[in-house]
């Protein structure tokens, strides 16, 4: 990164910790949903923008860790601080099983990405079957006073929510940022690039893929548990959804496969036009269902079709952030 | 329980497996020769399941027969699909290639949401309530018709690919890209052709799904994933794989809603999926690459 690149990303750090002191709560709420999209995007860039591995259920580690630091609250009343650390333990053994699995049988490819949908569909349909979390039905967390802040319990103001979130973005941006320049960053493209290749100059591909499996679910589930205590309610059939899964990887496609900023760039893109097309059309009273989904498809083929790399590398050059 | 209900279960499920088996049949077919998984194959066949409908209400036109034009509709659709937007993704990555048709498939289901609402549709016909009896054993008239369009569908694409000369040309493009092309053989309009075929199965399968099944737009992504289960334990890319697959998958989901809960069903499904992927991840009749 050079100099300009640091004043660029200080500014824009200053103007979203300021935010809140300036936006209505309809802003801090679109805020806080393209910080946590680029989040999930960021945590899905690791395994496959970094290490090349295609998941297309990581539904399925915002499911289990929602479920798990909900469930605990729910029935426990433990707050998500400890609730935190068992949820992202169970998502990073079940990512652990799943890697093992699928590396040690040798399977890549459009083969791994159907695997990690079974996956998430066969937890999906288990969740709606397993009474503990209420099944189909849903499970409702106590709802948050909006005037008062229990850190402890994490309930509070939407202000207190956004906060959280762009913390833990920032963290995620500084964890990639040192992934990428540790020797597993290296590794990881090696194995992305040619993984005979990698694995002829000696590199342990397994152990990396592995690695990168784990680290990009424990991430993961650190959004199901902000998602479980920001919306409250927790239905299998929404947050184990296939849909679930693209939403989360719309997101750095558009803005651009293992760049570090393409996640956040390409949420804040998707997000902003979402919610633009919405209110457009609120003001055409021409609010049928799916419009907004179809105009997703439209940015997303347009994107793919014409540029394949995404949107933060040409944006980056012209920025002058890069040569 | 007794015997005759679990057989007529499982006749009922292995009927709308070969049915299910046609659909995957498509997307083997697509994905054995041109090498691209269509992430839009169920919504392809919700697509088909409307226009089966649409002719029944407009002009009373019975879904057997509806599927010659819906068909000859989607080859169409089909060969300009993958002449005008995927040929030009085949040198792309994977993740490339699947975001483009997750990006069609997402046009589509809310395409059709917007067209025709999220409320279920369906056909009305004489036979869908007429039923053979041979003993105890039960045939439903319409799944019974509905297996037997399948199974000739099957049977003329089967025809095609081993006794024709254009057949043989696509079987040529799946078995070596270079080879031919170095012999002259037009491998984009071959491709293209292809996929034109992949999506007259989903036609002919939707149509025949039409008289069994309610339609809604959120159908699509449900029928995508079967498809991917169906084909990946038949074997992806074997063509008499699909229809094996199609007829495992259909009995076994049957025996499972009965034996289990309806709900739990397709977790049988996913749960086959992994086992056959773990295992055997050429599938049940593929062959090791």
């Amino acid at each position: 990164m050079n100099r300009r690149a640091w004043v660029l990303l200080s500014g824009l750090g200053a103007l979203l910790v300021a935010l809140p002191a300036f936006a209505d709560s309809y802003v801090l709420s679109v805020a806080t949903l393209i910080l946590y999209l680029a989040f999930t995007g960021q945590a899905w860039n690791v395994m496959m923008g970094f290490a090349g591995q295609l998941s297309l259920g990581h539904a399925l580690y915002v499911g289990v860790g929602a479920y798990v630091a909900g469930g605990l609250f729910f029935h426990y009343g433990l707050g998500p601080w400890a609730g935190l650390w068992i949820a992202m333990l169970a998502c990073v053994a079940i990512g652990a099983v799943i890697g093992f699995l699928a590396f040690r049988f040798g399977i890549s490819g459009v083969y791994f990405a159907l695997l990690t949908i079974a996956f998430a569909e066969f937890t999906r349909i288990g969740f709606d079957h397993l009474r503990w979390t209420g099944g189909p039905g849903g499970m409702f967390l106590k709802v948050a006073q909006r005037d008062q802040i229990d850190l402890a319990h994490f309930r509070g103001p939407p202000e207190m929510y956004y906060y959280a979130i762009l913390a833990i973005c920032a963290g995620a941006l500084a964890l990639c940022a040192a992934l990428l320049r540790s020797r597993a960053g290296y590794y990881w493209r090696a194995i992305r690039e040619d993984e005979e290749a990698a694995r002829a100059l000696g590199i342990d591909t397994f152990r990396w893929k592995m690695a990168a499996v784990m680290i990009s679910a424990a991430m993961t589930s650190v959004a199901g548990v902000f998602y479980a205590f920001y919306y409250n309610n927790l239905f299998p059939e929404q947050v184990f959804h296939i849909s679930k899964s693209i939403e989360i990887i719309l997101g750095p496609i558009i803005g651009g496969v293992g760049t570090l900023f393409g996640p956040v760039v390409g949420a804040a893109l998707l997000t902003l036009l979402g919610d633009g097309l919405t209110e457009l059309l609120a003001a055409f009273d021409w609010e049928v269902p799916g419009v907004k989904q179809v105009f997703y498809g439209l940015v997303l083929l347009v994107v793919v079709i014409f540029v394949p790399n995404g949107l933060w590398p040409p944006l980056a050059r012209k920025l002058g952030l890069r040569r | 329980m007794s015997w005759d209900l679990v057989a007529n279960v499982i006749i009922a499920g292995v009927l709308t497996g070969l049915v299910y088996g046609l659909m995957a049949l498509g997307l083997s077919v697509i994905f054995g020769v041109v090498r691209v998984v269509n992430f839009a194959h169920g919504e392809m066949m919700a697509v088909a399941m409307y226009a089966a409908v649409l002719l029944f209400d407009r002009w009373g036109l019975d879904p057997f027969l509806a599927m010659v034009p819906v068909a000859a509709a989607f080859f169409a659709l089909g060969y300009l699909l993958q002449a005008g937007l995927i040929n030009p993704f085949i040198t792309r990555p994977e993740h490339s290639q699947f975001m483009l048709l997750v990006a069609v498939a997402i046009i589509v289901v809310n395409a059709l949401l917007i067209a025709f609402g999220p409320d279920a549709r369906s056909v009305q016909t004489g036979y869908q309530l007429e039923s053979f009896a041979a003993g105890k054993l039960l045939f439903d008239a319409a799944r019974v018709y509905a297996a037997g369009a399948a199974v000739a569908a099957a049977a003329l694409l089967f025809a095609f690919f081993r006794f024709t000369l254009t057949g043989k040309a696509v079987r040529a493009c799946a078995d070596n890209y270079l080879g031919a092309k170095v012999v002259g053989l037009n491998v984009k309009h071959l491709y293209a052709l292809t996929f034109g075929l992949g999506a007259a199965c989903v036609a002919v399968a939707g149509c025949a799904l039409s008289v069994l099944l309610e339609v809604t737009p959120a159908l699509g992504p449900g029928y995508t994933l079967l498809a991917f289960v169906i084909v990946i334990v038949g074997g992806l890319g074997s063509m008499s794989g699909a229809l094996v697959g199609g007829v495992l998958i259909g009995a076994s989901e049957a025996l499972a809603g009965l034996l289990i809960t309806p709900s739990a069903k397709s977790m049988f499904s996913f749960g086959l999926l992994i086992l056959v992927l773990l295992l055997r991840p050429q599938g049940l009749l593929g062959r090791r690459t």
